[in-house]
């Protein structure tokens, strides 16, 4: 390795990144310390305390990232299948071989120290689907590939799964994000939306009834919105058939008006109007396919015809596909329960060390509700409470802005590969922060549901921080070998 | 190649997106922690427990600095339910002496939320309450034995002697009442303030001031340290003490001759205001109203019906008999009635056609200073009579209402202003009084003749009884009894410090003097004759009354620049020679020489051990 490698790879890295993530890391430890101090205790640095653990880890983490840029560019490429089906592997044999730990079977015991190789399974996942997707003739248009495409993303989210890790496997949805970078229609996003906006609102809004006495609410609003999507669709994937829409819209309109008209007279239930005009714009969609051959009113069809039928299957599904404090979790999220002890106390006890923090917050070490252990799992996935009660609005916003300046300037890097390979990974890199961002901080102001998965460089724990950091140092050293491929 | 370039722009899709979570977020923030309150308030009822830090109350004196009253440190039992593991519950009940029964009986009353409202298993509640320092050394011993449990101190009331136990008063737990009119908020159920005598009258400057510590807790109620290290904490400010004006060796000598029989006895010292000795009997013992068997002391003694919790000194409205015809006396020589040359005539009693007031044998007619001396009803009797029909008032009413004013301003008929809380008004006579009783006009000095020697509507308590004997002393003027002399860092209340002249002119005082001091020379008050070197003047009185007469002793000593005035008053206790003025004697005889006289020893021994029979009629 000759010197001018050497300084060339130092001006290569991208320092914003790197900068970002020691403050990151820094600001994470200072939390940690304080959500695990004790008031009376002063051990800074043992190994008995988890401060003093995380900082073993931190220490390590800088190692595994110095070793990741110094290692060639052009290894990550190569080792990205072979590590793939090692992780398999390590994945399966965990599900067998890992204790209970508070009913997850994902931790591998070694000594003194104990890892979860689905935090690093992420990293593999990445760097798999990477690899494959830049492979020369890959295209998402061809049915096998994309099957392929996906079992790379599946398999080891039924690993996860079975390792009882349902939070750690819902991440790899991430990748959809990436997905949608790389050309997958913005419809199945858009599907995927709604079918969590038909779920909420069905649920919340299902025994809800207008003054009719005959029309739930939920079901309604949603069933309305099935026309407009369907429109917005042909608008967007056929847009010479304008008059294929305009004739939905007039339909639309006049089955409405002709069933309020009844209504006034005669209560029932509208929905049963809404569902007839859905099944009139299939047979109308059916027609056009027919007549003009084109799949695409096959998938608008199919669109219509699954939000009907997702609308009235959400309280099925609610009910028998999830476990009953899942349900409990999602009522409470929703404001139909009030369980301040059960199930809504984990996040009404977040929300007051939060709240209580103020503007500035109540100071480093002064936060009572953390430190007092009303808040549980403070030092890890509620380490975000720990940040809002002593750092205050200030604080807590200075970390939403780090993360969005990472992700930012990690899709920006991503942007600038000359390789599909670096883009793709890069893409992956940031859905997986993405997501972490959005379901943590999400869970701890009260907006999303309750899933364990940590907040990056700030929850305690050495896999999570070592897999992020494998993460982001892969791509930065992938990032700067751009030049020479 | 060209299809990524084909999607590029999605880019600012998926930048877009995040920005817009993390601005929500941040929105959600800003409410969270800057728009309102609520999560504030929230944390604070969380995480911070006050705890009150309970203030020594104040140690009480007597005048020449002996303790009366101090602080004793008793110790309660706490017990955390949650570290409470593997008791030998049989080793327990044996160490702090209760049965296997009480044990059970005292867990479930502790762990009921009805009567516990603050019960938690993680947090120290009380389990036995007030343990004394023997009982509680045997426990400690084995305490480690017993995991959870605890023993936090606490300081009852403990008395020097038994003296003395009405005006002091005794300490107790709050009352609902009490709690009530506490509109500061200052008391706590389970507080303990004082419930009678100086203890209640000086609540305010004995008990001091509780503190306040605030502790943080954690979510299983654990105490994890000091909020902000103490510096919102409050120290309690230990109470103040107080010096009484009690001379516990006249108030030991009160107590004795008093025992076995009913009534008070007050004195005071006339150039002050300072009560020097206050006695009420029956008498109780204030060391067993304190800790344990307060509840159970309290209610035999409030069942008892010689009702010995009865401060008879202050709420004892007694008829004053002869020891009045000093105040009538000064009314008839202040109003021009009378002057030292006029004379009644007394043949064996006051004779007004059917009316007739008895008296026994002495000189007739007679003048006001033989008849102080002589104690002679029918002086008295005419004297209100010419009063009531004197010409210089248009009607009976308006004559009565000047004698009533008089009476007034020398402190009867209303509550004198002591600092005891139980102290009553007595009762005074005023013209709508009987002109309610009798009608308007209808009634003449003659109706109400017995007013004029103490008797009939007449209400005193002893302790405006011993006033009158002080403002003679004083030649017209009195500063307001009290019991405290000095509080520490505190000042006493200016009226104690205020003298308050009556409507009497001081030469009057002076004739009237004169009678008194005959009467403790050769008239009615003739023990106080075996001891002339005291000087003393006297007054007896006699009330009757359904049963035996209640007897009746008002003087001061010496005459010139007086020490001490005594008033005494035995129930049922016959001719107010017999045991009221030798017992007003012997206290003189033990204030200003500083103790009995062997001869006097002797009497006190026979007064002491002489016991009157009461009955158990209501009292």
């Amino acid at each position: 390795m000759d010197s001018r490698k050497g300084s060339s790879l130092f001006r290569s890295i991208d320092w914003v990144i790197v900068v970002l993530y020691l403050i990151l890391v820094a600001f994470g430890w200072v939390s940690i310390y304080g959500a695990s101090y004790d008031f009376g205790t002063t051990e800074l640095l043992s190994w008995e305390s988890r401060t003093g653990k995380q900082f073993v880890w931190i220490l390590c983490s800088f190692g595994v990232g110095f070793v990741l840029l110094m290692l060639e560019d052009r290894l990550y490429d190569m080792l990205a299948f072979p590590s793939y089906v090692l992780m398999l592997l390590l994945l399966v044999a965990t599900i067998f071989l890992a204790g209970d730990v508070k009913g997850s079977h994902s931790w591998l015991q070694f000594g003194p120290v104990s890892l979860q190789p689905a935090e690093f399974a992420k990293c593999t996942t990445a760097l798999a689907l990477a690899k494959y997707m830049s492979t020369y003739g890959f295209s998402m248009r061809n049915p096998q590939q994309c099957a392929k495409m996906a079992a790379i993303i599946l398999i080891p989210i039924v690993l996860i799964i079975a390792q009882r890790e349902t939070g750690s496997a819902l991440v790899y949805l991430s990748f959809l994000l990436m997905l949608y970078r790389e050309g997958m229609p913005g419809a199945i996003l858009y599907s995927g939306f709604c079918a969590v906006v038909y779920f909420v609102v069905s649920i919340r809004f299902g025994s809800l009834y207008f003054p009719d006495g005959a029309t739930p609410v939920g079901p309604f609003a949603m069933l309305l919105t099935v026309p407009l999507s369907a429109i917005g669709m042909i608008m967007v994937y056929l847009p010479e058939r304008k008059s294929v829409a305009r004739t939905i819209l007039l339909a639309s309109a006049a089955a409405l008006l002709l069933g309020a008209g009844v209504d006034y007279f005669v209560h029932f239930n509208l929905n049963y109007v809404l569902l007839g005009l859905c099944g009139l714009i299939l047979l109308y969609l059916a027609y056009n396919w027919l007549a003009e051959r084109s799949y695409r009113y096959l998938l608008i069809g199919g669109f219509v015809l699954g939000s009907a039928v997702f609308v009235y299957s959400a309280d099925y599904l609610f009910n028998s596909a999830l476990e009953e404090h899942q349900q409990t979790r999602i009522r409470v999220l929703l404001g139909m329960e009030d369980d301040p002890t059960g199930a809504g106390y984990n996040v009404k006890q977040s929300m007051i060390a939060i709240g209580s923090g103020g503007l500035s917050g109540k100071g480093f070490l002064n936060g009572t509700q953390t430190k007092l252990k009303y808040v549980p799992e403070q030092a890890t996935d509620f380490i975000f409470c720990t940040v809002g009660e002593e750092e205050g609005f200030i604080g807590s916003s200075a970390v939403l802005v780090l993360f969005l300046a990472l992700i930012l300037r990690i899709i920006a890097l991503a942007e600038r590969q000359t390789h599909a390979f670096g883009r793709i990974y890069g893409y992956c890199v940031a859905s997986v922060f993405i997501f972490h961002l959005l379901i943590n901080v999400g869970m701890v102001l009260g907006l999303t549901p309750v899933i364990g998965i940590p907040l990056p460089f700030f929850s305690y724990g050495g896999s999570s921080l070592w897999g992020f950091t494998l993460l982001l140092f892969i791509f930065l050293r992938i990032d700067a070998g751009r030049e020479r491929r | 190649m060209e299809e990524s370039h084909q999607y590029e722009g999605r880019k600012f899709v998926i930048g877009g997106f995040v920005v817009v979570v993390v601005l929500i977020y941040m929105v959600r923030l800003f409410v969270l922690q800057i728009s309102t309150d609520d999560y504030k308030k929230n944390a604070a009822s969380n995480a911070l427990l006050k705890r009150v830090e309970y203030p020594s109350r104040g140690i009480i004196y007597d005048r020449a600095g002996r303790l009366l009253v101090y602080n004793q440190p008793m110790y309660d039992v706490m017990l955390v339910v949650s570290e409470m593991k593997g008791l030998d519950t049989l080793d327990f009940c044996r160490t702090v002496k209760i049965t296997r029964e009480e044990f059970d009986q005292r867990m479930a009353e502790m762990k009921n939320r009805n009567a516990n409202p603050g019960y938690s298993p993680y947090t120290q509640q009380l389990f036995l309450s007030m343990l004394t320092a023997e009982e509680c050394g045997v426990l400690q011993e084995k305490l480690f034995k017993f995991h959870g449990f605890y023993v936090r101190q606490r300081n009852i009331r403990q008395y020097g002697s038994t003296l003395a136990s009405h005006l002091l008063g005794d300490v107790g737990e709050i009352s609902q009442k009490e709690l009530d009119r506490d509109t500061l908020d200052y008391y706590a159920a389970g507080d303990y303030v004082g419930k009678a005598g100086v203890e209640r009258y000086y609540e305010e400057e004995l008990r001091g001031t509780k503190g306040v510590k605030i502790l943080l807790r954690d979510v299983r109620g654990r105490i994890k340290g000091q909020y902000m290290g103490g510096q919102y904490d409050q120290k309690p400010i230990p109470g103040k003490n107080l010096t009484l004006t009690i001379d516990s060796a006249l108030q030991a000598l009160g107590e004795r001759l008093m025992q076995h029989k009913i009534g008070a006895i007050v004195a005071i010292e006339p150039a002050t205001g300072e009560i020097l000795c206050m006695v009420s009997s029956p008498t109780y013992d204030l060391r067993e109203m304190s800790g344990k068997q307060r509840r159970k002391t309290f209610s035999r003694l409030f069942l008892d019906p010689h009702k010995p919790l009865y401060n008879r000194a202050v709420q004892g409205v007694y008829p004053p008999g002869s020891t009045f015809k000093a105040a009538q006396g000064l009314v008839y020589l202040e109003e021009g009635i009378v002057n030292t040359s006029t004379l009644y005539p007394c043949p064996h009693g006051f004779r007004l056609g059917r009316l007739k007031v008895g008296c026994h044998g002495h000189a007739s007619p007679i003048s006001v200073v033989p008849a102080l001396s002589t104690s002679c009803n029918a002086y008295f009797c005419w004297g209100l009579y010419y009063m009531m029909r004197h010409k210089q008032y248009p009607d009976a009413d308006s004559a009565l209402t000047v004698w009533k004013d008089h009476m007034v301003s020398m402190g009867f008929g209303y509550r004198l202003g002591t600092d005891l809380p139980e102290e009553v008004r007595g009762f005074i006579p005023n013209a709508s009084f009987y002109d309610k009783r009798y009608g308007k006009g209808r009634w003449t000095g003659a109706t109400i003749i017995h007013i004029g020697i103490g008797q009939a509507e007449i209400g005193l308590t002893p302790l405006q009884i011993a006033n009158l004997g002080a403002t003679i002393a004083n030649r017209g003027y009195f500063i307001t009894p009290h019991l405290a002399r000095r509080i520490e860092g505190g000042t006493i209340e200016e009226r104690y410090r205020t003298p308050r002249h009556t409507s009497v002119r001081p030469e009057y005082y002076d004739i009237v003097r004169q009678g008194m001091r005959s009467a403790a020379i050769g008239g009615t008050c003739h023990f106080l004759n075996t001891m002339p070197e005291l000087q003393a003047c006297g007054k007896t009185g006699t009330a009757q009354n359904k049963g035996r007469d209640h007897g009746a002793f008002m003087g001061f000593a010496p005459m010139e620049n007086p020490k001490i005035a005594i008033a005494v008053y035995v129930e049922n206790g016959g001719f107010g020679a017999t045991f009221a003025v030798p017992i007003g004697g012997l206290l003189m005889q033990q204030y200003l020489q500083g103790k009995l006289s062997e001869r006097n020893e002797a009497v006190a021994e026979r007064i002491s051990n002489t016991v009157i029979h009461y009955g158990l009629q209501e009292r």
